[in-house]
């Protein structure tokens, strides 16, 4: 069989292909092998940060823990012993993925949630479509739509909550001052970093009570998997000998209370009634034909309704409702206009013929339809420079506090503004311009992604201020993204940019203020 | 064994099965039981448009307003030469341009995956009254151009590398034959743009872990001296992978599953052998997470030898 001499090398090749270009597909993630947090400084005077919501930082109360040589604790003492004799291997996998840091893991999930729940609904058979209910969050569709608003709110909740619960804990800890259980008995191993941090009440645990509270809240459906990711922190704590039993029980009691305190805000914040109504849908329309405007009509199949129109009306984190109509640009040129027109060629004349680095800023920053939103984009962004910063968790969550108010309240304000002019997007004025992404169903002026991205690179570029111009080309670079795209016109984009910068100078105001710089 | 050295040797010309999932093109003239002779070169070129209405998003069957009818055209330049009687070697490269008729999506093109087979017929004897013959077929597939394989439908591609072995076995009997072959596709992860995407999971990485794929087909049909004409079914399995969720946008790495009828035609030219002339049609009847294509193709193809065989010179179809 001379062939076989031919058909040899072929087989040889694909071997050898296979090995040089790894038949194995594993994959890794960024923040797959994360080392320990290890807090180059644990803010031990955090106690004493600005809150939020909570008027002080003993607003809740946590009683005093047992002494370090009463017989409940040692019971709290034998029981950590006793894990730690049969750790399995998952467990350890467990207790490396959490001391990565609580609030970075807590983030992620945050992102997982929001990217999952990132679905618009389908239509009904008549042309209508469902809404989700969070009356009804397990019927289809299931509640919520975490578009890019109620992303930025949501992760704007979770983080504040955070937040002004760590400072409570750290109150605590301060004021009780008990050492970690490997402190206390030397035969306990220390798995995640030592640190001078007191342990009561624990900060995993606090983390644990507040954010599972909030996420249930923010995502009904999702209560068993939140309480299962609890309760593994939680045990990961306890295992690695950062927490005995009653740091927990203490913190997540605390973290619990903290998050009534945010739920009953977000209750009452507007939220609710952002969905609008066909009334309110049709009056936006007629209101901007009065002006002589153009009104911005949808440009999906069957007609959607406007996303979230009353969004501009939720009450933000960094400055009161008045403020929000202060922070509204002035008009877009007006649809009728030369200047319109130009902007609406400048489109054509791009989309045109995009090349192929314009079509990868666009997917890099494109964050549309079952991914993290803007805002979590920027949350990506913040936690995987924040890893090399070594914050404590306190820290990591002030400082992830302040980035999500800023998105939240730039969404607002963005979303105020939509409604404001209700102007079309380019592919409706002209629709010989098509979209290298999706056109996102609510009006053109302002760039959402513009207006998310100056808010976020403003607050970054304070904390890190050696990536301040880093974070000010992304944030260019993904409101461009926009125009590239063909969803946006300059106009929309710049504008946008400048309005996100100063609700970001808003962050930026009190993170000088709040007593943690 | 009884090796058959054909007297009667036949243009063995491409004659090419255009699978098509929702942007994937495959045209495979890997996928005959045609010889080249050796030194014999055949090239030319095809035609396929593909279009669908129907999509499956899991296994749920809807349109889409926002996409109408997705086209997608290619043309492929194929080449296969004759090492030996029993080895041939043939690429492919093809142009892809997809458009969707509705919503505002942008339109995609350009060059695809250049794909290099090697066909090995091994055995090849007399069984019963008619002829057996048994192939191994192996190739390598990879892009020729970093196209964007997350912008599905439109993508024209996605973007992996593969490793495609396949076994085949051919039975002919006077004028008609029976095929059969079966296909394990080995396919590389692919890079997206995106820092992140959501499978049934978030992943905080850009790389996409693409499962491998299993296809077999089977196709009975008439072989004569100037005319070939069959019809195939074809199945394609994804292993692994996942369902497109509600309303949700597809991914590369999707369970995309199909199973199709196609019908091929060829004719060689009895005053002009070197030249023949090839059509075809083909339609998905079910499926997973792709399009509901139906399409036809069309090509022209020219076949010369470029040294002399001391066996034959002929250009007709050699089965």
């Amino acid at each position: 069989m001379k062939s076989i001499t031919y058909f040899a090398p072929l087989g040889l090749a694909m071997v050898a292909l296979c090995t040089v270009g790894s038949c194995n597909k594993a994959i890794h993630q960024v923040t797959s092998n994360v080392a320990p947090l290890n807090p180059s400084n644990e803010d031990l005077n955090a106690g004493t940060w600005k809150l939020v919501l909570l008027s002080r930082p003993d607003s809740f109360l946590v009683s005093a823990p047992a002494a370090t040589n009463s017989s409940p604790y040692i019971a709290d003492l034998n029981e950590i012993k006793g894990l730690q004799k049969s750790l399995s291997p998952d467990d350890q996998q467990k207790i490396s993925y959490w001391a990565a840091g609580n609030v970075l893991r807590w983030n992620e999930i945050m992102r997982d949630l929001v990217a999952k729940y990132n679905l618009p609904p389908y239509q009904n058979a008549e042309g209508t479509y469902p809404i989700p209910s969070s009356a009804n969050p397990f019927a289809y569709p299931n509640f919520p739509f975490s578009n890019p608003p109620y992303a930025a709110r949501a992760y704007a909740y979770v983080s504040t909550a955070q937040y002004d619960a760590l400072v409570a804990c750290w109150h605590y800890k301060q004021l009780y001052n008990r050492p970690a259980p490997y402190k206390v008995d030397s035969t306990i191993n220390a798995l995640m970093t030592k640190t001078p941090l007191p342990s009561y009440p624990s900060e995993a645990a606090v983390l644990a009570g507040v954010t599972a509270e909030m996420m249930k809240a923010l995502f009904p459906d999702e209560i068993a998997n939140i309480q299962q990711k609890a309760e593994e922190a939680e045990l990961a704590a306890i295992e690695s000998g950062s927490a005995a039993r009653s740091d927990i029980n203490a913190g997540e009691a605390l973290g619990r209370q903290v998050a009534d305190l945010f739920i009953a805000r977000a209750k009452t914040d507007n939220a609710s009634a952002a969905v609008g109504n066909p009334t309110i849908w049709s009056n936006l329309a007629t209101q901007t034909q009065a002006a002589g405007q153009t009104a911005w009509i949808s440009l999906e199949t069957p007609l959607r309704p406007p996303m979230l129109p009353l969004f501009g009306k939720v009450k933000p984190f960094l400055f009161d409702s008045a403020t929000v109509a202060s922070l509204r640009p002035g008009p877009p040129p007006s649809t009728s206009s030369a200047e319109m027109n130009q902007q609406i060629q400048m489109d054509y004349d791009q989309i045109k013929s995009p090349s192929r680095e314009q079509m990868r800023i666009v997917q890099l920053w494109a964050d549309g339809v079952g991914t993290f939103t803007p805002p979590g984009h920027w949350n990506y962004i913040a936690a995987l420079d924040f890893i090399s910063q070594n914050y404590s968790e306190v820290r990591w969550a002030r400082n992830l506090a302040l980035l999500n108010m800023a998105e939240m309240d730039a969404g607002i304000v963005c979303w105020n503004t939509k409604y404001y002019y209700f102007n079309p997007r380019p592919s409706q004025i002209d629709p010989a311009i098509k979209t290298l992404t999706g056109v996102p169903n609510f009006p053109s002026y302002i760039s959402g992604h513009a207006t998310f991205s100056g808010a976020a690179s403003t607050i970054l570029g304070h904390f890190i201020p050696t990536n301040a111009s880093k974070y000010e080309a992304m944030a260019e670079q993904a409101s461009q993204s926009r125009f590239i795209s063909g969803i946006h016109t300059q106009t929309d984009c710049t504008a946008g940019m400048q309005v996100g910068q100063n609700v970001g100078n808003y962050a930026v105001q009190r993170a000088v203020s709040d007593g943690a710089e | 064994m009884n090796y058959s050295r054909l007297r009667v040797n036949y243009c063995a010309c491409l004659f090419g099965f255009a699978l098509m999932t929702l942007t994937k093109v495959e045209a495979q003239t890997d996928n005959d039981a045609i010889m080249m002779n050796k030194y014999q070169w055949c090239s030319g070129i095809t035609y396929m448009h593909e279009q669908w209405n129907n999509y499956w998003e899991g296994t749920y069957k809807r349109t889409n307003g926002n996409i109408g009818t997705l086209t997608t055209q290619s043309f492929m330049p194929m080449s296969n030469y004759g090492i030996t009687d029993n080895l041939n070697i043939m690429a492919g490269l093809p142009y892809v341009s997809t458009h969707a008729s509705a919503g505002t999506l942008h339109e995609m093109k350009g060059f695809q995956d250049v794909s290099i087979f090697l066909k090995w017929r091994p055995v090849s004897f007399n069984f019963g009254s008619g002829k057996l013959s048994l192939f191994a077929i192996g190739g390598f597939s990879t892009p020729t151009t970093n196209y964007e394989p997350d912008y599905l439908p439109l993508s024209i591609g996605l973007g992996t590398t593969n490793l495609i072995g396949r076994g085949m076995a051919n039975y002919k009997r006077g004028i008609f034959f029976a095929r059969a072959s079966a296909t394990y596709v080995w396919r590389s992860n692919v890079k997206i743009d995106e820092v992140s995407y959501y499978t049934t999971e978030l992943y905080n990485t850009n790389e996409v872990q693409m499962p491998n794929l299993f296809q077999f087909n089977g196709s009975l049909g008439v072989y004569t001296k100037y005319f070939i004409g069959e019809a195939m079914f074809d199945n394609m399995t994804t292993l692994g992978g996942f369902d497109i969720r509600k309303n949700d946008m597809p991914f590369p790495s999707n369970r995309m599953n199909s199973n199709s009828l196609s019908v091929h035609a060829k004719y060689t030219l009895p005053f002009f052998t070197h030249i023949s002339l090839v059509a075809g049609g083909d339609h998905i009847l079910s499926g997973r997470n792709v399009g509901q294509s139906t399409g036809f193709n069309a090509g022209a193809f020219y076949a010369f030898y470029i040294k002399k065989n001391p066996k034959t010179s002929s250009l007709l179809n050699n089965q």
